[in-house]
């Protein structure tokens, strides 16, 4: 059964790109904390690399008129564009997957040896119920990466966790200032399956 | 000149050509930044840092003792937030080529205040002059055209340059020059401050009245 997935060709594909109506309310939920930090703290720019588990955030940043959405081609661009940010006096957040914390670890340096404020919000991969044996070693990683990089690490493996979880990231990034990153558990977000 | 062993190892890459190129880097980073107003400066890892710097320790210049591939995107975070305000970036090509795909997300975005020039010895000057893929065909301006930036050129005669001048200062963002440059070890001179919380606190007293 397993073998036959990939096989199968277009079955893979076509269960990628599922509409978010699948996804359950109380995902919605945890959206909603974040969102609300993001504008209590006057969040401008939103630099991301996409990853399933923060498409309703994006959805709703780029709804909101005063967020600039930035996308990326690969997370270590949000570490420097957000020191530009700061620099010109606006407050941004980094969005991205597990995987790309790997991507981003030389220029951490500019966000540390700076100490410019850096809030990343990372959904996990390879951490709880991986189906994909290749996302394990990052996922296994990242809080480690992101320890030795000197980032304050928290991690979110409840929903009723997020508000105030993201709220006391952002608050230590942005008085600190600090760099901080939020993990969001694949408990949270719901272990990808491609609909297996 | 040619070294038949070392062109060997570098493929397609020219060695000869950049020994040639009539314009230096001092001079026209000097002139980039002769009576640059209220400009906001970003200089890339290496010798552009030197070279803004033998200008003046300016406080609203940010110069990168790190970050390698980070230069140009700084510039278009920094860009966005102060829009009223006009960018330049002053980078190598070793750092651009870093951070390619950082020219493609300008491209996306298209800040009008932002400009990019790329000073462009097709060395790596750091680090014993290697040749970077500069030194072949690669025409970066085309790429900064093909990601979508308003205007893209390449520099490579006095006159030339002299013509791109305005433009680097005044042209609708975002904008991209190339300016070949000859290969040579001008040294470090001056140096800016090492530690990055002066200079992002001394950029942000300047630009906003307080760090």
């Amino acid at each position: 059964m397993r073998a036959g997935k990939w096989g199968a060709g277009a079955m893979a594909p076509v269960q990628l790109m599922e509409p978010m109506e699948a996804m359950e309310p109380m995902e919605i939920d945890w959206t909603d904390a974040i969102f609300a930090v993001l504008r209590d703290w006057q969040v401008r720019q939103v630099a991301y690399v996409p990853d399933a588990g923060h498409s309703e955030l994006i959805r709703r940043c780029d709804g909101a008129d005063d967020m600039r959405l930035v996308p990326l081609t690969t997370e270590e661009e949000g570490i420097a564009l957000l020191a530009g940010a700061w620099l010109g006096d606006q407050r941004g957040v980094l969005l991205m997957q597990s995987s790309g914390v790997g991507n981003c670890i030389n220029m951490l340096s500019l966000a540390r040896v700076c100490r410019f404020p850096l809030l990343s919000l990372v959904t996990m991969r390879g951490q709880w119920g991986e189906f994909n044996p290749w996302q394990v070693p990052m996922g296994q990683l990242t809080p480690k990466v992101l320890e030795a990089a000197d980032n304050l690490v928290f991690a979110v493996d409840a929903p009723d966790q997020m508000g105030q979880t993201v709220a006391a990231a952002a608050r230590m990034v942005f008085e600190g200032p600090a760099q901080a990153a939020v993990l969001i558990g694949q408990s949270v977000i719901g272990a990808k399956s491609f609909g297996k | 000149m040619a070294d038949t062993t070392d062109d060997a190892m570098n493929g397609t890459l020219d060695r000869n050509r950049a020994a040639a190129y009539p314009l230096h880097r001092r001079e026209v980073v000097a002139a980039l930044l002769a009576d640059r107003g209220d400009m906001l400066v970003v200089a890339g890892l290496g010798a552009p840092v030197w070279d803004c710097t033998a200008v003046a320790d300016h406080p609203l210049n940010f110069p990168l003792w790190g970050a390698m591939g980070g230069a140009a995107v700084l510039g278009l975070g920094l860009a966005m937030a102060q829009p009223g305000r006009r960018v330049l970036v002053i980078t190598g090509d070793g750092e651009m080529l870093m951070g390619l795909g950082g020219l493609t997300t300008i491209g996306v975005q298209k800040p009008e205040n932002l400009a990019i020039v790329v000073c462009d010895n097709e060395r790596y000057g750091e680090t014993g002059m290697q040749l970077t893929h500069t030194a072949g065909s690669l025409d970066l301006p085309a790429v900064a055209r093909a990601a979508g930036f308003a205007s893209a050129a390449g520099v490579r005669s006095d006159n030339e340059f002299k013509a791109a001048l305005p433009a680097i200062r005044q042209a609708q963002g975002p904008a991209f020059w190339s300016i070949k440059i000859r290969a040579e070890d001008t040294g470090i001179g001056a140096m800016p401050p090492k530690d990055g919380v002066t200079l992002k606190d001394r950029f942000r007293a300047a630009l906003l009245g307080t760090a």
